[in-house]
């Protein structure tokens, strides 16, 4: 049986368990820390010696641990990635603007276990040399802020934050830095400008890669809320040990939000790859299946963004057969282990690990233009095919679900679609509005034909032309 | 365009004429500035219209260029971010302001009759985008796009606190509780 793998969450919703920081020590909290600190330079067999923070980025390299935050990037190559000769100080923002809709694990970390954020963010700092760090929080996490705050003032008064933390000559201050309630400051470079007191517009990339060009035009980290909690255990375990959580190029665990229509909606934390999406879905450990009487029609497996898969569909992946050798095999959507890679292979992602469940009873148009109506509201506006296509084709689908559709407007959507994503714009927004369009119309194509088809007939017997788009804007359905 | 037009561009920020700044709040502003480098002071834009926010309840003209004074900028560099972070409210709002989110999975929760049953218990029109306040000015009723909460849809924000499974029976009750 399939079962949680608490490793971040061990402690969160145990009864009695408190965010205050004599709680977190009474569990172990910052033991880690201060074995970081005081981890000796060690000397390898060429005479070369590590010194403790080149150990610890090594540590994270060995793990293999890759970014929670939606991408999936090696964080060890990422930190290697850092200018660490160019005299400028280095900056780690961590990223809590948990912004993709699905996506609630971040808030329990920060509102359960404040301080386990505050040890992991330390030691990544101090791996990487820094000195000032910040948490782009969301706006409206008003009380994660507080609890925040009020976690880094303790961490201040018992000498785990300042110039000499814990006596080792090792300087470091965070502070929290709040945003308000804009999506796109969830890219990292549009966090970063939002950091600098602009509007969040992501810069590109090349030349801003925030590992050379970042905050004040200084190297800088950005990572995940997830990750940076993973950083700790890894600190704490050893990169082999974490390593061995999970799957091969999938190691560790991940905390993955289930919502929609599932028996029981929640966070769950498990190793990556060792469950299957369907386990997720149906399993009385994890989302306990769908509502009696219903049927699955499809699941959006990485957080609005992700591609669709609709239920029953297949798939031809390369795996390991019962004798080790790889052979391809035929999967149903519902046997993919729910890991980095093969949801890649699948043609969709695990982005943010947020897991959205659709059963039978949803229209699944109206779901599309629920999805739209997001991102065009969320774009940022710098670059045209993203702002005027998502803006298209949130109108289109805002005409199909009032009645006002037209049989070409599913080639129209999947036309406006394709011409977004693959280098048009500055940042993977793009790409991010574009995906659920493409995949709803090609995998429903004939729900959307229908729908379209419907509404001309319709207004053939009413003998009428279809109104004029600003007519229909300004009304909000209440169908779903 | 006449050349010789001496129209304004229109304004959207309201003036606030009894804008003045207390001690206390000017004290949480000076701190806030000592969060970033000596010479990126622009940083504390968000944080400092957050305090201002809290104090006023909106951001005025009076405002903003208060802002851009203390942080050695030009108000448009304020009144840019008044304008595209959705949080940031150009006008008073309700004492009460109700955000439900709109968002797919609490869609699928139910938020959209969730909406509509605030609206019509309040006399608003749910078919409206942005926010609407009543007019007694003690509730502002509006959609807002995922808050993060969606294993307990529908969720919604009355002011700085989180609601979530919001049923109808516990929308009247939160409705009630306002004062
Ligand atoms: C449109 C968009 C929204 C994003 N939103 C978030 C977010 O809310 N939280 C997050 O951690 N990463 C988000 N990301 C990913 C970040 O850009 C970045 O890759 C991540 O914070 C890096 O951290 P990690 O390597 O630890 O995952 C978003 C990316 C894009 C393109
Ligand atoms: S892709 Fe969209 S969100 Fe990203 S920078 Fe361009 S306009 Fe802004
Ligand atoms: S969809 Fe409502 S909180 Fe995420």
């Amino acid at each position: 049986m399939p079962q949680e793998y608490r490793l971040i969450l061990k402690h969160a919703d145990q009864p009695g368990y408190t965010p205050g920081l004599d709680c977190y020590l009474r569990h172990g909290g910052y033991e880690t820390l201060k074995q970081a600190l005081t981890r000796a330079p060690k000397t390898l067999p060429d005479g070369k010696t590590l010194s403790g923070p080149e150990q610890l980025r090594d540590e994270v390299k060995l793990s293999g641990l890759r970014g929670r935050g939606g991408a999936g990037f090696s964080c060890g190559l990422k930190w290697s990635f850092v200018d660490r000769k160019s005299g400028k100080p280095i900056y780690l923002i961590c990223n809590a603007d948990e912004s993709e809709p699905g996506t609630f694990k971040d808030r329990q970390i920060i509102y359960k276990d404040p301080h386990q954020l505050l040890e992991g963010m330390i030691i990544a700092c101090y791996a990487n040399d820094v000195h000032l760090a910040y948490i782009y929080i969301r706006g409206e996490f008003v009380e994660g802020a507080k609890i925040l705050n009020r976690a880094l003032n303790e961490a201040r008064a018992k000498n785990l934050l300042g110039k000499h933390i814990l006596g080792s000559g090792y300087g470091l201050e965070i502070h929290v830095h709040r945003g308000a309630g804009a999506y796109i400051c969830g890219e990292e470079t549009g966090l970063i400008e939002s950091l600098e007191g602009k509007r969040a517009y992501p810069r590109i990339k090349p030349p801003y890669f925030p590992a050379v060009l970042g905050l004040y035009q200084c190297p800088t980290i950005v990572n995940n809320v997830e990750t940076l909690c993973a950083i700790k255990h890894i600190a704490a375990m050893g990169g082999a040990e974490y390593a061995k959580l999970g799957t091969p190029n999938n190691t560790g665990t991940r905390i993955v939000s289930i919502s929609g229509h599932v028996k029981r909606p929640g966070y769950y934390e498990v190793e990556v790859g060792k469950v299957t999406l369907g386990e997720l879905i149906h399993d009385t450990a994890f989302g306990g299946g769908l509502r009696d009487g219903h049927s699955l029609k499809a699941v959006i497996p990485g957080g609005s963004s992700a591609k669709v898969f609709k239920a029953g569909e297949k798939f031809k992946l390369r795996r390991k057969g019962p004798e080790g050798r790889e052979v391809e095999q035929e999967i149903d959507m519902l046997d993919l282990p729910y890991d980095f890679d093969t949801l890649i292979r699948a043609g969709s992602m695990s982005g943010s690990g947020a897991i959205i469940v659709l059963d039978d009873s949803t229209d699944i148009v109206e779901a599309l233009a629920n999805i739209s109506e997001f991102y065009a509201h969320e774009s940022c506006g710098q670059c045209t095919p993203c702002r005027e296509g998502s803006l298209w084709m949130s109108k289109a689908l805002h005409r199909l679900t009032h009645g006002e559709g037209r049989e070409q407007d599913a080639e129209y959507l999947a036309k406006i679609a394709d011409n977004i994503p693959g280098g048009r714009t500055i940042c993977a927004f793009g790409e991010a509005c574009a995906w659920p369009v493409q995949s709803f119309v090609a995998k429903f194509k004939d729900e959307f034909v229908a729908k379209g088809k419907a509404d001309e007939e319709r207004r053939a017997k009413e003998n009428r032309a279809a109104k004029p788009v600003r007519e229909i804007e300004l009304t909000l359905n209440a169908k779903c | 365009m006449n050349a010789g037009s001496t129209e304004r561009i229109p304004n959207p920020l309201q003036h606030q004429p009894q804008f003045a700044v207390p001690g206390a709040l000017e004290a949480e502003v000076g701190e806030l500035i000592t969060h970033y480098p000596p010479d990126k002071k622009r940083s504390a834009s968000l944080m400092v219209l957050h305090a201002i926010q809290e104090h006023f309840g909106w951001i005025s003209q009076e405002a903003v260029e208060w802002t851009a004074q203390k942080l050695g900028l030009q108000p448009i560099n304020i009144y840019e971010l008044v304008t595209f972070y959705p949080m940031f409210r150009q006008r008073p709002m309700g004492k009460y302001q109700i955000k439900v989110c709109r968002t797919l999975s609490c869609a699928l929760g139910g938020s959209y009759k969730l909406h509509k049953h605030f609206c019509e218990k309040l006399g608003l029109d749910p078919h409206k985008h942005g926010p609407q306040t009543t007019k007694d000015g003690k509730f502002t009723v509006e959609f807002v796009e995922c808050l993060a909460s969606c294993g307990t849809a529908p969720v919604m924000m009355v002011n700085d606190e989180f609601y979530e499974g919001v049923s109808h029976a516990k929308a009247d009750e939160v409705l009630g509780n306002c004062k």
